[in-house]
């Protein structure tokens, strides 16, 4: 099949499904999106885990386990997608681990207090919805199905998040103090999650073409922004951006430049907690060693038997 | 030794009386870690009633860029549908 063909069954919304013939191009941009997708879920568990055992009550630590493993869930529908492309699970860990493959910024960032748990599941999570919920249509099939599976999961993410905001917000002085830090400090790297400005994204154009992605980076940094800034609103707490205000006109909200500059500072490995991060995974990577060999030798064994 | 593990496919039964249902895989050496697996990732939400997990190896496919000619048989075979038929003035529905 030539490109031409692959490009007419994009363009009347087919799916592509694995054994279907597809451009290298397309395949690498996918293993590429979808694997950077994979390990921020599997990467974002960790910011979160280090409060389940500092959750002021047995309700708000169930569900906080509750969304770390609904992540780690998610992570594992990921790299299955992944893998349909035919790479291994291994060479993505393998990628994660040498630096070749992202993930999302936004975890590089440290959680400080409890109100960085509400403010993550407000902000990171709703962006990450909002990103997901325009990826259901995505034309690659198993990316697709993962992320119906994912936002049906997904909405009581973010859910439980703006509860916690809406708690502190309305709780004594020092609560909401501490909820508006914590807006303060990751109202400007949730937007960033979105990526770069359309005009500075250079793989933007062959994504849309394929329809791999169906909106702009600016596109749903906007759709994000316009639900988020009344959700601030309703529980009395100040997005931190004096550019920030309604656009008649235009519908939408127009707000302040994102200093780029600490988004590549980020992204290029400079960030609070990227060390640390990666650290983490491969420790715990390594220290599972054990456990995968023996159920291995386990199974070799029983199929003598 | 290089650790590598089997992918299982997974099949989901959502209640009795309905068909198993794909919904993904997962990676275990042996067929009860599959379950397990399977149990833990597809159905944290009671999402089923039964499960069926098969070495992704055993499941034999055709093949996409043959899918015209595998399925041309039926193609010319519009008898096979009901609204192919004329049904009378005035007869009703069986």
């Amino acid at each position: 099949m030539s490109e031409k063909l692959f490009q007419e069954k994009i363009d009347s919304e087919k799916k592509i499904e694995p054994k279907d013939w597809m451009p290298e191009k397309y395949r690498q941009h996918l293993i590429r999106q979808i694997s950077q997708h994979a390990h921020s879920e599997i990467i974002g568990m960790q910011p979160e885990g280090q409060w389940i055992n500092r959750a002021p009550s047995l309700r708000a630590k169930m569900i906080l386990l509750a969304k770390v493993q609904d992540e780690a869930g998610h992570g594992l529908y990921l790299y299955s997608a992944c893998e349909t492309l035919g790479i291994s699970r291994k060479e993505l860990i393998n990628q994660l681990h040498e630096e070749r493959a992202k993930y999302s910024s936004i975890f590089n960032y440290p959680t400080l207090n409890w109100a960085d748990m509400g403010a993550i599941g407000w902000l990171v999570d709703g962006a990450a919805i909002v990103n997901q919920v325009s990826l259901q249509r995505t034309s690659y099939g198993p990316y697709s199905r993962g992320m119906i599976k994912i936002c049906k999961e997904e909405s009581f993410h973010q859910r439980q998040g703006y509860e916690i905001m809406a708690e502190m917000a309305n709780g004594t002085k020092e609560q909401k103090a501490m909820a508006q830090d914590a807006l303060n400090r990751f109202w400007w790297p949730s937007i960033m999650m979105f990526g770069p400005h359309d005009a500075d994204s250079p793989r933007t154009g062959n994504a849309m073409k394929w329809k791999i992605k169906r909106q702009t980076n600016d596109e749903l940094r906007q759709s994000f922004i316009d639900k988020t800034v009344p959700q601030a609103q309703v529980i009395g707490l100040t997005i931190p951006d004096p550019d920030l205000k309604w656009n008649e006109q235009r519908g939408h909200y127009d707000f302040g430049e994102i200093d780029w500059k600490e988004f590549w500072n980020v992204v290029n490995g400079n960030g609070p907690c990227n060390k640390e991060r990666l650290d983490h995974h491969k420790r715990a990577h390594n220290e599972g060693r054990w456990v995968r060999e023996a159920a291995k030798v386990y199974a070799e064994k029983n199929k003598l038997n | 030794m290089t650790y590598k593990s089997d992918i299982w496919e997974v099949f989901i039964q959502s209640k009795n009386g309905l068909a198993h249902k794909h919904v993904g895989n997962v990676h275990a050496s042996d067929k009860k870690m599959a379950l397990d697996n399977a149990r833990d990732l597809y159905t944290r939400r009671n999402e089923g009633s039964c499960i069926w997990v098969v070495k992704t190896s055993h499941i034999v496919s055709s093949e996409s860029e043959d899918s015209e000619s595998f399925f041309d048989p039926a193609n010319d075979k519009v008898y096979r549908h009901p609204t192919f038929y004329k049904m009378p003035d005035g007869a009703k529905h069986i």
